[in-house]
């Protein structure tokens, strides 16, 4: 296993960017990006096999794949600091002229990101359509995408769920952030997601529970039992319980902060619980 | 010469999609092809039979088609989604949106019973507003072939064009008559020389307009005919140099007039050199039920109402 304490480190200072970015830019959604930090580190630093020198097509290296495409501060900062474009371009975040969108996209070139997400829904059946191609190359690769748990509500994704078991996508590990809150409040209270396990499960799905999704030891251990499941012909799915603002006392736990930003008194407050390990970037 | 174009039999513009997408295939080992639960209807049974490795049932889910086409693409494949023009298009708009047209994917968006040609099954079947909802895509190429062979053609030709691509055809049998002509990709083919007025016309309705432009001239009223296979990118060029010695224009198309090759026409011609035109296409309105020729005639999509539409604005010159 990497270092565990330097992943730790790094996760701390993601949390830094992530509060820093949607200062700058006076909106995001740092809730979500918060919560999802340590899965970000792990998969980029630790899990993947991939290369920051970027080629879409991904030949013979594994594959993120981002569905709710809001909480992308937190990828933006993990690309950036694995190599895959400057750190300094972090400032530029929802800026005019960005290649950092509010919404990640192809369509200023940014390396890192191989689809538009954001209109919510649609990133498990792109993500299944490059594990069907990897397979058809016989690239024994893998294919990873993280959704919402709010996202679930969308029909696409049940689509894709049914499509997955059928064709026996067995090279795919979708994580779902289930942190049980959505713009509008808890889950139970919008929507209720019912049996979430008892679905992907009567959906042909093998299913891995995260119980903290907030414990780096507990996201690496879980993701490499889901690799280790990976071809056995069957889908794979991680149950990711996280916080939602995790790492930030104020934003921990509640829906309010899934697209708003700190003022400054705010963000000083978040900064002083995050210690800079890796330095900031400059702005 | 429009002696020279005559009907050589019939068949389905679908059949030309069928017969192109496994030459396609053929040719290039990156091309698949996906359906929703429509492969007899999509003329898929040739390809599937030598390439089922390359072919992806997806089953009742069209959202779930357009992004595992998004993800094949980027891949490096050349996916081939297929389904009626309803469902490929109106169904799917926000996939399309992001996942496809602004993520710049290569996918083949290819559309069979599109407009009121579709006959019996009505108006929830019969999209008019698709090219409208297509063009409006930053970057995607749209075409709407007119017969069998060109749609063939396009079929193959989309295969070699980098970008996400409507291609828009129809289900019923429809004359032939453009074997041996060209297809390029945004590229109009003019199909006579005429001088006293210009008719642009795309898909079906080529053929109609082929007919009016005969009677036309037999009364001594000389047409140029122009099909525009691409909607999207319009062949301005030939559109300009075709109204500057006519100085009037006639658009001919089955889909609604908001929206379609008229509109874009109209636009071009508002901006670079405005003239008097007329459209033949359908008045805002939904379909129905009918047998297609029927349907045609209630529409006002027939030879006559080119016919019609020519002298009116030969009449505003």
């Amino acid at each position: 296993m990497a270092n565990l304490e330097l992943l730790k480190k790094t996760a701390t200072q993601v949390r830094r960017d992530i509060i820093r970015m949607v200062s700058k830019a006076a909106s995001g959604h740092p809730g979500g990006s918060l919560g999802c930090t340590e899965f970000f580190t792990a998969l980029y630093f630790e899990i993947m096999n991939h290369d920051t020198s970027f080629s879409m097509e991904a030949k013979g290296e594994d594959v993120f794949y981002l569905s709710n495409g809001h909480i992308s501060p937190v990828w933006y900062s993990v690309l950036a600091r694995s190599g895959y474009f400057p750190v300094e371009e972090l400032a530029t975040f929802r800026c005019i002229d960005s290649r950092l969108q509010g919404h990640p996209t192809t369509h200023e070139g940014l390396p890192g990101v191989r689809i538009a997400s954001g209109s919510l829904g649609q990133g498990l059946s792109v993500a299944i359509g490059h594990a069907l191609a990897k397979k058809a190359d016989g690239d024994d690769q893998l294919i990873y995408a993280l959704t919402g748990d709010g996202e679930l509500q969308e029909g696409q994704i049940w689509e894709a769920l049914m499509f997955a078991a059928h064709y026996k996508v067995d090279n795919l590990i979708v994580t779902v952030d289930w942190n049980g809150q959505q713009i509008d409040g808890a889950n139970d209270d919008v929507l209720s997601l019912g049996d979430l396990e008892g679905k992907w499960k009567s959906f042909g799905w093998e299913v891995v529970h995260l119980k903290d999704g907030n414990d780096m030891e507990q996201v690496l251990t879980t993701l490499q039992e889901a690799k280790a499941l990976t071809g056995k012909g069957k889908p794979i799915v991680v149950l990711m319980q996280t916080e939602m603002g995790y790492g930030v006392d104020f934003m921990q736990g509640t829906h309010k902060w899934h697209g708003k930003a700190p003022n400054a008194e705010q963000t000083e407050t978040a900064l002083a619980q995050l210690e800079e390990t890796l330095g900031d970037y400059p702005f | 010469m429009l002696s020279n174009i005559n009907s050589k039999g019939k068949k389905a513009t679908r059949d030309g999609f069928g017969a192109g997408i496994y030459e396609a295939a053929q040719k290039n080992p990156n091309i698949f092809a996906l359906c929703a639960d429509l492969v007899g209807s999509l003329k898929l049974n040739d390809f599937i039979g030598d390439y089922p490795e390359r072919f992806i049932q997806v089953g009742i889910a069209e959202a779930n088609m357009m992004g595992i086409a998004a993800g094949l693409a980027t891949a490096g494949k050349i996916p081939y989604t297929t389904t009626f023009a309803n469902f490929s298009t109106g169904r799917v708009y926000d996939q399309i949106r992001q996942s496809i047209a602004y993520s710049h994917k290569n996918v083949k968006i290819c559309a069979s019973h599109a407009g009121v040609t579709l006959g019996e099954d009505g108006a929830t079947h019969q999209i008019l507003e698709d090219l409208g909802l297509m063009k409006m895509l930053p970057g995607m190429t749209v075409i709407n072939p007119c017969d069998y062979e060109q749609t063939r053609l396009a079929t193959m030709a989309i295969a070699e064009h980098n970008g996400p691509v409507y291609l828009r055809f129809g289900r019923p049998s429809w004359p032939m008559f453009t074997e041996g002509m060209p297809f390029e990709i945004g590229k109009a083919l003019k199909m006579n020389d005429g001088k006293d007025v210009s008719i642009f016309a795309t898909g079906h309705l080529v053929w109609k307009a082929v007919e009016a432009a005969k009677q036309l001239e037999a009364e001594g009223i000389s047409c140029e005919l122009i099909n525009i296979h691409t909607i999207k990118p319009l062949d301005e060029e030939a559109v300009l140099a075709s109204v500057a010695k006519t100085k009037c224009a006639v658009v001919a198309e089955e889909h609604n007039v908001l929206g379609g090759l008229g509109e874009s026409i109209a636009g071009l011609l508002a901006r670079k050199n405005p003239t008097p035109i007329e459209f033949v296409a359908v008045q805002d309105t939904f379909g129905e039920s009918g047998k297609v020729p029927d349907l045609i005639a209630k529409y006002g999509l027939d030879t006559v109402n080119v016919v019609d539409a020519v002298r009116k604005v030969l009449a505003r010159k």
